[in-house]
């Protein structure tokens, strides 16, 4: 892998030029080991397809998505009055992300605060690439592989994205198995609603096992995921059933972003 | 003397009905101490909502076999209801089929009515198969213990014998059987009756047309007690439900005032609230919502829609590995103090506390804390309900009255208060995958 592009918005602001795009990085595609891959498959697509983007970098912030889910909603609303400051006086217009709490909360929750942008997930944004043309899916490191795609609900139900990620791992020349819970009847993965940062409640059996039984019923090659929490708790779930060796859990952008490296 | 039956049938019917109205506008009273919420806009896409998911039953065929059979039932209640209006006029005015002088058309009708009121007593069995029988896992659930399962099959009883008698009824009219026309299942059933003398026939009619309206006029008046209140109310809630994305939550305009002012640097932090002094005694708005009164009018007219079906719960993941939370549970617990709510206002006039609330007494914490927010209860309703939103706005009132998160919960967000992270990740590392 090159060397990685990753212009800050400052550093644009100084040089007098504004990106096309913010790159709404988000708090686990920062921090979480695993996540970070996800972010760096993603800069590598825009590196590749020429995309004009910047990054909030140390300006970012959380958006406030889990404390809110958690009732909190001062410290949302702070979050969110925060981050429409920085993100308003940049003058951002667009916005794309790779993690669709982000996303749901920039594009659902920050316009009646103040916030007013085109927001996208970032399967739609690489979708729209490859739709444009700037961005060609070759190799076929993946071809023949049987991937079956978990539906984030803040993608999915909440915000009904279902096309646009699946849509671009049928490109990758390969077959696409739906989980019999999929798409607006998805299974949770177990991490929304704050539900990531805190042990589940007595029960008989975890949320993420569950759904990767739905997921592994399929015999699937790769799990794809859209989001970095479901990326956790399903590689978690491939885990707890030894499957690790055998099945990877994969963003769609580290999808296309690895087919052509063999 | 001959007026008598006709009296006797006018205040048979105006008690049924009076009294349905009484509970009507008990309803409509116990709906409206929740909370305003403005949900006069779009009508336009309310009105095809209202016509897509409650008059069209778009959502009850996602499960196809519970969904055809709902439509059989639903179908008769709709078209048989006609009849009914033949009923009260022959009741009223003692004449016998009204109608029949629609000749061809009147034909059509009975045999639709007749169809039809079959199709409703098959499916109404195998619904009572499905509860008692195969005992299917949506209905077993604890929260469906006692009145709420009685209460499904009392309902299913209701509509069986109701069928039963409208058939006997056309078997048993003899000129209606000479007639030879329209009779497409009473004419299967009338040999049952053959060899009776024709004033027994004529006792036995008159006996299950009576039954019949009485019939009906008691379901009327027990839908009030039952769940089955979804039959009117699920056109209301599909209307005024929400239509902003699932993922959206509302803004508390306290909170953003709030937020505001703490933002804003020309602010001074140790001036009296505004207002204070000319709105001395008015006391803070709270929090989100510990009871039934802190809740919207819409959250409240969803716990009366609520038909008990168990869709939501069914496709709750919390639910599904075995947690205490259901969301169907939430909606039975709201109603249910929502009517104990209402049973105070009626003893005092106006609501007298009584030390019980929504949260504890009915709902638990740890119900609470077990949603993932994930929407599947939402989606699953076939009635628009969103169970999700009571759940949010109880965490609300935990979090901001009581700062009563769970441990990990208060860990989380105090890393995004100190460092715009819910880890504890310093804001200035942002930036440091790039080089890694």
């Amino acid at each position: 892998m090159g060397e990685l592009k990753v212009p800050t918005m400052a550093e644009m602001m100084a040089e007098g030029k504004q990106p096309e795009v913010l790159f709404w990085v988000g708090c686990a595609g920062s921090f979480d080991d695993r996540a970070k891959k996800i972010t760096k498959a993603f800069v590598k697509l825009l590196n590749r397809a020429g995309v004009e983007f910047a990054v909030l970098g140390t300006e970012e912030s959380c958006t406030g998505d889990p404390a809110r889910r958690a009732g909190n909603e001062f410290l949302f609303q702070m979050q969110a009055m925060t981050n429409i400051e920085v993100l308003n006086g940049y003058e951002v217009s667009k916005i794309v992300t790779a993690c669709p709490h982000c996303f749901n909360t920039l594009k659902n929750e920050y316009p009646s605060l103040g916030g007013n942008y085109k927001v996208m997930h970032h399967t739609q944004f690489l979708k729209s690439l490859l739709e444009e043309g700037k961005l060609g899916i070759e190799g076929g490191k993946f071809k023949g592989k049987r991937i079956t795609y978990h539906d984030p609900c803040y993608l999915g139900r909440a915000n009904g994205v279902y096309e646009a990620p699946r849509d671009l791992i049928r490109r990758l020349d390969v077959e696409l198995v739906e989980m019999r819970k999929c798409r607006k009847a998805g299974l949770c993965c177990g991490a929304g609603g704050a539900q990531m940062f805190k042990e589940p409640e007595k029960g008989n059996k975890d949320v993420n096992v569950e759904r990767t039984e739905q997921a592994l019923e399929t015999q699937p090659d790769i799990i794809a995921a859209g989001c970095p929490f479901c990326n956790t708790m399903m590689t978690d779930g491939v885990k707890s059933k030894e499957k690790e060796a055998d099945i990877a859990v994969m963003d769609v952008a580290e999808l296309i972003a690895n087919a052509d490296e063999i | 003397m001959a007026f008598i039956p006709n009296i006797v049938f006018a205040i048979v019917l105006v008690l049924g009905i009076g009294f349905f109205v009484r509970n009507v506008r008990k309803l409509v009273r116990n709906i409206r101490t929740g909370k305003p919420v403005d949900r006069s806009d779009h009508r336009r896409e309310r009105l095809a909502n209202m016509a897509r998911i409650a008059l069209g039953q778009q959502k009850m065929v996602v499960r196809p076999v519970a969904g055809i059979l709902h439509i059989m039932v639903y179908l008769g209640f709709i078209v048989i209801n006609l009849e009914v209006l033949e009923i009260i006029i022959d009741g009223l005015l003692g004449t016998h089929r009204v109608f029949s002088s629609l000749g061809g058309f009147y034909t059509v009708l009975i045999g639709t009515f007749e169809i039809l009121a079959f199709l409703v007593l098959v499916s109404v069995i195998v619904f009572w198969i499905r509860r008692n029988i195969i005992r299917l896992q949506r209905f077993r659930k604890p929260e469906m213990k006692g009145w709420p399962k009685n209460d499904g099959n009392l309902i299913l009883y209701f509509e069986m014998v109701l069928m039963v008698l409208f058939l006997v009824m056309n078997a048993t009219d003899v000129p209606f059987q000479q007639m030879g026309r329209g009779n497409v299942i009473s004419g299967i059933i009338a040999p049952w009756f053959g060899g009776l003398p024709e004033a027994t026939l004529h006792l036995i009619e008159r006996t299950a047309w009576w039954l019949h309206i009485v019939g009906i006029l008691v379901f009327l008046n027990y839908l009030y007690y039952s769940k089955h209140l979804h039959i009117i109310l699920a056109f209301p809630n599909t209307y005024f439900a929400g239509l902003a994305p699932k993922g959206q939550m509302d803004n508390l305009e306290a909170v953003t005032k709030e937020v505001k002012l703490m933002m804003d640097p020309n602010a001074d932090p140790f001036a009296a609230p505004a207002g204070a002094e000319g709105e001395q005694g008015e006391m803070p708005e709270k929090f989100g919502a510990s009871d039934v009164s802190d809740l919207n009018w819409v959250q409240l007219l969803s716990a009366y829609t609520c038909t008990e079906c168990g869709r939501c719960t069914s496709e709750c993941p919390a639910n599904q590995t075995g947690k205490k939370l259901s969301p169907r549970k939430i909606m039975m617990d709201t109603r249910d103090r929502l009517e104990e709510v209402g049973k105070n206002i009626d003893n005092n006039g106006t609501f007298v506390a009584d030390n019980k609330s929504l949260l504890d007494d009915y709902i638990t914490r740890e119900e609470l804390w077990a949603c993932t927010s994930c929407n599947a209860c939402v989606e699953a309703c076939p009635v628009s309900i969103n169970p999700l939103s009571i759940i949010l706005d109880m965490r609300r009132y935990l979090v901001m009255e009581q700062s009563a998160a769970p441990a990990e919960l208060n860990n989380m967000m105090t890393n995004i208060e100190n460092n715009g992270a819910p880890w504890p990740y310093n804001q200035m590392d942002r930036l440091n995958w790039k080089n890694e």
